[in-house]
């Protein structure tokens, strides 16, 4: 039982139950003791699933990274490849089996594709004569990972280019895969709606794929009552504006994944009475970030103007807490105040570890460079000289700022005015590609296919529309005791999360007009559930699944709009990928190979 | 060299290679127009022999730099010539190409990846190719190869569900093979058949993409820019850029070959210049061949000429080199212009705010950073400079003009005057 998980109204405990079952099955369908040689990539989201501690029950005794060339020497009968359906996989793996092979070591080979076997991949090892090497050839579906409570995603890297760049559907047919297997578990969901192209085709499939299972019904009490689908592309602005909760910002400065943050360690050094100069530790400090740490729940989701509050009052009842000591006078007390006493170091050291990051991110967020970047990255949100070529850009262009930093900026700006204008857009085009070099005009050029960074149309600017009507600018913003999400991004309401609110009061039907103005049709489906079983008219549960990343401060607004009233919609948020505005762009990014000089 | 069409019959007829030949079938006129585009290129290919050894890319088979390409690519065309003459007119049949292109790594000692592995890869212009051809329908032959060297080999391979487009994909390839054989590494222009035959199956294009990156095995290449295809369709812009881009390689190429021999001690270079963008070029040639005469090919001049480059990046990039190099006599003529009445004057197109920022940057002494700050227009960023970079003296001539005794008091204060 993984204790981040059951603190939502719905467990997410279930769905990770049920993917340690099939693993479980699947070593012990090769009997006897095993070594795992792990695919790099997947050793992340594996261990949000399962421990080693659950493998050594199943006989796992040793694991290696898959590499090329030979295996490591392991005293075992079978050897697993844990592996994505990748070509080049293929080619290691049949050098590693090959290498095996030849030292004669008489082993039992298996396979286990995650997510799903392929073609392609089988035809590849028959290629290179490994095929019949191999006893057990399996699939471990791995769609939607629970990251948390009210956290699912599918980490698929390449899923907003795939869909929106490449035209390819793969990862949304494997969103709608998921979300049959989320309606075994936790029954079907009655109401869809949806807003974008691929949120249509989602919901064709997962349609398409109930009418497949016609007639078995499934009896169980739905616990989601309306599933809502968005197209990344409906909201492109929220994922480039810097994100401002606290967890916005570590991902933002030192990345978030699979639930870790590396950290740089100087401050982690615990300071010991009496120890001279230590030697600074070289390694990154790792944190794990999730809501079973007490601390961090709370202060997660909020501004980073209001962490330190937070900090400073619980700094206070730690101490209070130890200080009780000198109170506890009979065996009894101190007893008591023993056995608390585990409790309250590990509170403790949560909070020296969250000091530090707080301190870490104020450095950032007081300097210069920062208060300038969110100044125009307002600007450009409140619509301000959105279709003149920005000095700050330039300057930052002249003096050779990190390239995403610019096409961060850059594609605000186009997407706040619908399109730059023709001498604009050229301008900057031209000075990105002088100072970083030619071989951007790909990425330029990606960015304009995904609507990033386009010219401006005849067509009137819309966006002052949609921020009017929706509400997306709030000036009166209050970061230490919000009372709406615009709090998030400080004064900017992410158009996705407001979406969602006004899709459950109101209704959608009040914004029509706006909602005709941004991408891709939005409609609604409603699915059949079994006579007996009905909806509820309160403590609603809605699933919200981003077709194309989703970002933290996303996140943290949907999180708020559950807890702001009784009784009110409770929300369980999925994506395709846990987002920021740097990985995001840079999936967009083409690489050039290196030269051989 | 120009060769007069008649020549062009001796060429194909006389060349080693006659495993292939346009002419005699008519299911290939279609060809014909590559034929005579391949044709027009074959004159200005025979400038190969001017052109300096050091400017071709040697790689091996497996990407080391042994002989060249040409050479390798004789001697596999050389071993594959049996297979070739069996074969019928015109495309050839599917079992020779199984054998020559098979996909697997092993064994294949023509594979088409091993040929080109180590050569300078662009990928990304091919990519972009590959996007332009799907959108674009009509197709313009109009060769300008400017210098086409040897290597410049451009060629899709397409990936279709049928078994048939399978085969013709196969058949295509050894079409390559064989146009590769015929140019002895030269220009392929053959790859015009396959944007044709992409221009109807645009979805398949996207597809292929898709598995050319899952296949990886044959790639998408294209050697040094130089050796563009302008004959693809380029949007008008784009098609700028990537023209700037060679243009840049060339200039870069020819840049590392001179330079200043005690700047370059006195300095040692962290990299080379190739395949750095233009400005970093400028900043480069600012620091290595200042002063040089605009007709020079590394002089600044030049290559602002050249690439069109604004007053403002040049006096940035310029600014920041020679600051780099304490050269402060140079750093004030960047700024000395005559006016119309014949006196001399300070000017920049950028705030003079920033140049003194650059200099601090680089460490000026503060006389020269003090010499800057005093032809700041804005008193208040003039003081606030003044501030930030101590320059007492100047704070108290400003504070005083202005009254501002405070200011004085605070500067004295510091300075432990009074």
């Amino acid at each position: 039982m993984a204790a981040h998980l059951s603190y939502g109204r719905v467990n997410l405990n279930v769905l990770r139950e049920a993917a340690r079952k099939e693993l479980r099955e699947f070593l012990d369908r090769c009997a006897g003791s095993k070594a795992i040689v792990w695919d790099e990539y997947l050793t992340g989201p594996f261990g949000l699933i399962a421990q080693y501690s659950l493998l050594k029950e199943h006989e796992v005794e040793k694991m290696f990274t898959l590499k090329p060339g030979s295996l490591p020497p392991a005293d075992v009968k079978n050897i697993i490849f844990f592996v994505r359906p990748k070509l080049e996989i293929m080619d290691i793996i049949a050098g590693n089996v090959k290498s095996e092979v030849k030292q004669r070591s008489h082993r039992d080979f298996h396979i286990l594709f995650v997510p799903r076997r392929s073609l392609l991949c089988e035809q590849r090892l028959e290629e290179q004569g490994v095929l019949g090497s191999f006893i057990n050839i399996d699939q471990y579906i791995l769609d939607l990972i629970p990251y948390d409570g009210d956290l699912l995603s599918m980490e698929s890297e390449s899923a907003f280019r795939e869909c929106y760049l490449e035209n390819d559907q793969t990862s949304l047919y494997h969103a709608a895969k998921g979300l049959m297997t989320l309606q075994a578990l936790y029954g079907t969901i009655p109401q869809i709606y949806g807003k974008g192209e691929c949120a249509r085709h989602v919901a064709n499939m997962m349609l398409r794929m109930k009418r497949e299972f016609a007639g078995s019904q499934n009896q169980i009490l739905p616990v989601f009552d309306t599933l809502l689908l968005l197209d990344r592309n409906v909201d492109l602005l929220t994922p480039l504006a810097t994100q401002l909760t606290y967890e916005g910002l570590i991902d933002e400065i030192y990345g978030i994944t699979n639930g870790y943050a590396k950290l740089p360690p100087e401050k982690f050094i615990q300071k010991k009475q009496g120890e001279g100069g230590k030697d600074l530790p070289t390694e990154p400090k790792k944190l794990q970030l999730n809501s079973a740490e007490e601390l961090y729940a709370e202060i997660r989701d909020k501004n980073f103007n209001a962490v330190g509050a937070v900090l400073s009052k619980k700094a206070k009842i730690i101490s209070a807490a130890f200080e009780e000591r000198h109170n506890a006078k009979t065996v009894g007390e101190i007893k008591q105040f023993v056995s608390q006493l585990p409790h309250m170091q590990a509170a403790r050291s949560s909070l020296a570890n969250h000091t530090s990051i707080a301190e870490l991110i104020k450095d950032i967020t007081t300097s210069e460079a920062f208060f300038d970047n969110l100044t125009v990255e307002q600007e450009f949100m409140t619509g301000v000289d959105t279709d003149k070529v920005n000095t700050y850009i330039e300057d930052c262009i002249a003096q050779k700022d990190p390239l995403i930093k610019i096409l961060r900026l850059v594609c605000m700006q186009s997407v706040c005015n619908n399109g730059l204008k023709q001498k604009v857009l050229d301008y900057y085009k031209r000075e990105i590609l002088q100072t970083y070099g030619y071989e951007h005009i790909l990425t330029l050029n990606n960015l304009e296919k995904a609507g990033l960074l386009k010219l401006q149309t005849n067509a009137r600017n819309n966006y002052p529309t949609i921020r009017k009507t929706l509400k997306l600018w709030m000036d009166d913003v209050n970061e230490q005791n919000p009372n709406d999400i615009s709090y998030v991004y400080s004064g900017y309401a992410p158009l996705s999360v407001r979406l969602a609110q006004i899709l459950v009061r109101p209704g959608w039907r009040s914004i029509e007009e706006v909602l005709k103005m941004l991408p891709g049709p939005h409609f609604e489906e409603r699915q059949q559930l079994p006579s007996g079983l009905h909806k509820k008219r309160e403590n609603r549960t809605t699933l919200i699944f981003f077709l194309g990343g989703v970002t933290y401060a996303e996140i943290a607004a949907l999180r708020f709009l559950s807890q702001m009233e009784e009784g009110g919609t409770e929300y369980i948020i999925a994506s395709t990928k846990l987002i920021n505005g740097t990985s995001w762009i840079k999936s967009l990014m083409d690489k050039l190979e290196a030269p051989p000089f | 060299m120009i060769r007069g069409k008649g020549d062009e019959e001796d060429y194909w007829n006389s060349s080693k290679f006659k495993a292939f030949t346009f002419d005699d079938d008519d299911e290939f006129s279609q060809l014909k127009e590559s034929k005579k585009a391949v044709n027009s290129i074959q004159t200005l290919v025979d400038d190969d022999d001017d052109d300096d050894e050091d400017d071709v890319e040697k790689v091996g088979w497996n990407g080391e730099p042994v002989g060249s390409i040409s050479l390798s690519i004789k001697e596999t065309a050389s071993r594959n010539r049996m297979s070739a003459t069996d074969q019928e007119l015109g495309f050839p049949k599917i079992e020779t190409t199984m054998q020559n292109l098979s996909l697997s790594k092993q064994g294949s000692n023509y594979s088409l990846s091993s040929l080109f592995k180590g050569d300078y890869i662009h990928i990304y212009l091919c990519q972009y190719y590959c996007e332009c051809v799907g959108e674009i329908p009509s197709r313009h032959f109009a060769p300008e190869l400017r210098k086409p060297k040897s290597h410049f080999f451009l060629f899709f391979v397409m990936q279709t569900y049928t078994l048939e487009d399978f085969r013709a994909l196969r058949d295509k390839m050894l079409l390559l093979d064989e146009a590769v054989q015929l140019h002895n590494g030269n220009v392929i222009t053959a790859v015009k058949i396959l944007f044709r035959e992409l221009e109807s199956r645009q979805v398949a294009l996207r597809h292929f993409i898709h598995y050319l990156k899952e296949m990886e095995e044959l790639k998408l290449l294209n050697e040094l820019l130089k050796y563009a295809v302008f004959s693809l369709p380029f949007s008008a812009e784009d098609a700028g850029f990537v023209q700037d881009h060679y243009t840049l390689l060339e200039r870069q190429i020819i840049i590392e070959k001179t330079g200043q021999v005690e700047v370059f001690k006195k300095n040692p270079r962290k990299a080379a210049i190739l395949d750095m963008p233009i400005i970093t070029t400028l900043y480069y040639s600012c620091f290595y061949h200042y002063g040089e005469s605009e007709g020079t090919y590394s002089s600044p001049g030049s290559i602002k000429k050249t690439f069109k480059l604004s007053d403002k990046q040049y006096l940035l990039t310029a600014l920041g080199a020679r600051a780099k190099l304490k050269a402060w006599k140079d750093v004030d003529s960047l700024f000395v212009t005559k006016n119309w009445l014949g006196y001399t004057q300070k000017k920049a197109p950028i705030g003079f705010h920033k140049v003194v920022d650059i200099l601090h940057k680089n460490n000026a002494p503060d006389t020269v950073i003090q010499e800057y700050i005093c032809l700041v227009d804005d008193t208040d960023l003039k003081l606030n400079l003044a501030m930030k970079y101590k320059c007492h003296d100047i704070i108290i001539n400003v504070s005083t003009d202005f009254g501002c005794f405070m200011c004085v008091c605070e500067c004295a204060e510091v300075i432990k005057i009074i």
